[in-house]
């Protein structure tokens, strides 16, 4: 066996159905050999987009998602979508071609030093010297990727190692990592500190983050919450944990967020952050938030404890076992009154209609779109003002949330679609994007049609790039510039040509007609909005 | 503040790249790194000193921590260990200046360890702060070389 052989039967030994890439000089053994597997390799239109599918189907698969590429450009392409994954934590594994061991260095055509580009944004990177060495890095990679606080991990192959005949295939059935050894379980002494400050506490509340998601711990985290009526927040990447039509959920924090939810967050006396960085758009003076309230932090990476806030209690773990821990004591405690109180806060969206026929309102469609739509449905947005429009007005009623929080990477929808699609053919995919982010993405459309997909594109065209107007607005002065998109393309013709059904919604007149064409049509079509070029979303930037 | 790192690694390809680099990314301040094979071949030591607010040498160990590649972080201050430094540092002198040199390698024991009839190169193992009074005292002479190893430092027995 040569070494594409031996990771080609490396990925099959770690289930790998599908892998996101595009091929080059570099990476071309690899793909000789994939013919000979059942893993099904998805052709992107530009590398970035891998790295994007790859972190879609991580979304909806639950499971690490693999993107490919050749040596150089291909690889430099890929960056960033590697470091979107890397600050939403999305385990990947990134696998590159690289140029003849002995030319490393050299400057070779289509040479790039990978290794030393991503450095600060991949959880750890390989570069393999040895085709003897695949198998074990492989099983290594996956690991590393999986646990912990999860990530993507690089594996750089120079092609004289693809092409080195004469191994045997032997998967190792452990990992031994000195250096890596995940602390999962939380420490007993502060888990039970937890339960004497809820003890203390009239008014505690649990901020949600990504982490609940990433470690699957949504379980557990809600009957904590059930079981002593601990009401609780949501962080934007932890959008979805908690639903609407639960009581004890308040709403998401931020500058994005609800009033009330903020204001929850600054009346408790005890705030458990469960795998959140607290980070600057979740808590605009991290610094400040220990002021008037113990601080519980819960998150599987320690370095990320006290990082922008300094807790009270600071607990390492895995969000799943701790909060089983936490739910196997018998203490009961209730805070319905503080709940009550929290629900008074509450505001109806009555009011915040816009009255206008001329456009469509923007958050109003968000709030319909997503009142219609459960568990069989997932939401993955773009990153400027559909974004925020998306996280604001968001109905959570089972729904996925799929963003690109951390990085906040344009064209990041499309792609990312795509893969989730890919991760789970059961669910209805709808891509929010803005005409700005889709014109950086909407090469993928060909992907899309090859692999035939069915995703729901909606395309808020307000032909500029209205969150750069928006700050302008606030920060410049009303000193607009840079941001027009003149009105092309025509998604029309756009859709036309990659034979995609199409409709415009013109006002809010059409816009429920417009949700049932979106929710009801067959196969995948894109749904224009012609939004008001002026229209802000009122972030509190 | 000061602090010193005393951070065992895995021996490898690139390792050295990769903890420096997390040191430039998060705008952490080093003052000196060594690093050099331990007893055993397939681990590294690196001394590395740096300074900064307490909040930020906390997280300087913890990010340290998350490499993948190291093995274990030893921190301590500076009064709390035993640290030395090499210096070597090469002088051009007359027949006026050479016994006022020779004089203060006495004096701060440094060697002579290399002459010419014009050159010579003093060595100086000692203290960081000793090194640097050391420097002082031969600065107004024509140094033609300095170099200087950084700091090696291991805790003190207890």
């Amino acid at each position: 066996m040569n070494g594409a052989e031996l990771l080609v039967k490396s990925l099959e030994k770690e289930n790998v159905d599908t892998v996101f890439g595009y091929p080059g000089v570099s990476i071309c053994p690899f793909f000789d050999k994939l013919t000979e597997s059942d893993i099904h390799p998805v052709l992107v239109r530009h590398e970035v987009n891998a790295a994007h599918e790859a972190n879609g189907f991580y979304r909806t698969r639950k499971k690490v998602g693999v993107c490919i590429s050749s040596s150089g450009p291909g690889a430099t392409n890929l960056i960033t979508g590697i470091a979107t994954a890397f600050a939403d934590s999305i385990p990947l594994i990134v696998i590159t071609g690289q140029v003849k061991s002995e030319h490393i260095g050299s400057d070779l055509f289509q040479e790039a030093d990978i290794i030393g580009a991503c450095e600060s944004f991949v959880k750890y990177s390989y570069l393999i010297k040895n085709a003897s060495d695949i198998p074990k890095t492989v099983k290594e990679a996956f690991y590393i990727a999986s646990t912990g606080r999860k990530g993507p991990v690089l594996i750089d192959i120079p092609v004289d190692v693809l092409l080195d005949e004469g191994h045997d295939f032997n998967y190792p059935d452990s990992v031994n990592l000195r250096t890596y050894k995940p602390t999962l379980k939380g420490h007993s002494v502060q888990i039970k500190k937890i339960i004497n400050e809820l003890s203390k506490s009239k008014s505690p509340i649990i901020m949600i983050g990504g982490g609940v998601k990433l470690s699957e711990s949504e379980e557990e985290v809600l009957s904590f919450s059930k079981k002593h009526n601990i009401p609780f927040v949501s962080t934007l990447m932890g959008l979805g944990v908690g639903k609407d039509d639960n009581p004890l959920y308040i709403g998401m924090v931020g500058n994005n967020g609800s009033k009330f939810a903020n204001k929850a967050i600054n009346e408790a006396d005890c705030l458990i952050v469960a795998g959140a960085r607290v980070a600057d758009r979740a808590v605009k003076q991290p610094d400040l938030i220990t002021k008037n309230k113990t601080l519980i932090h819960i998150d599987v990476d320690p370095a990320e404890i006290g990082k922008n806030a300094g807790p009270n209690i600071p607990v390492v773990g895995d969000l799943k076992e701790v909060f089983s821990e936490l739910n196997k004591f018998e203490d009961q405690f209730d805070f319905t009154d503080w709940v009550n109180r929290l629900n008074t806060y509450k505001m109806t969206r009555e009011g915040l209609r816009e009255s206008t026929d001329l456009y469509v309102d923007p958050k109003e469609f968000v709030y319909l779109l997503t009142q219609g739509i459960k568990d069989e449905s997932v939401i993955v947005t773009d990153v400027g003002q559909n974004q925020i429009y998306a996280c604001s007005n968001f109905v959570s009623k089972g729904a996925g949330f799929v963003t690109s929080g951390g990085f906040g990477c344009m064209g990041f929808s499309l792609p990312a679609a795509i893969g989730a699609k890919i991760g789970n053919k059961n669910k209805r995919i709808i891509s929010l994007n803005g005409d700005g982010a889709f014109q950086m993405s909407m090469a993928e459309l060909s992907t899309l049609k090859q692999e035939n997909l069915d995703i729901k594109i909606v395309i808020f065209n307000n032909k500029a790039l209205g969150m750069i107007k928006e700050y302008q607005h606030l920060k410049y002065n009303n000193n607009y510039t840079f941001n027009e998109l003149n009105g092309f393309p025509h998604f029309e013709d756009i859709a036309r040509a990659y034979e995609l059904d199409y409709k415009e919604c013109h006002s809010n007149k059409e816009m429920k007609n417009c949700i049932k064409w979106l929710l009801n049509s067959k196969g995948s079509c894109i749904l224009e909005l012609n939004v008001d070029r002026d229209a802000f979303t009122s972030m509190n930037m | 503040m000061k602090r010193i790192f005393s951070v065992s690694v895995e021996n490898r390809f690139g390792v050295l790249s990769k903890v420096s680099s997390l040191f430039a990314r998060r705008g952490y301040n080093i003052e000196s790194l060594t690093v050099g094979e331990t007893h055993d071949p397939t681990i590294s030591n690196m001394t590395i000193v740096s300074s900064g607010s307490p909040h930020d040498l906390e997280q300087i160990e913890k990010q340290l921590n998350k490499k993948l590649d190291v093995i274990k972080v030893r921190t301590f201050k500076e009064e709390e260990s035993i640290s030395r430094e090499v210096i070597l540092v090469k002088i051009k002198y007359s027949a006026a200046n050479r016994s006022e040199i020779i004089e203060i390698s006495q004096i701060t024991k440094a060697e002579i360890v290399d002459t010419t009839d014009s050159n010579m190169i003093l060595l100086l193992c000692d203290t960081p702060d000793r090194v640097d009074k050391f420097i002082d005292m031969i600065r107004k002479f024509s140094i033609i070389e300095l170099s200087r190893t950084g700091t090696l430092a291991m805790k003190k027995c207890k």
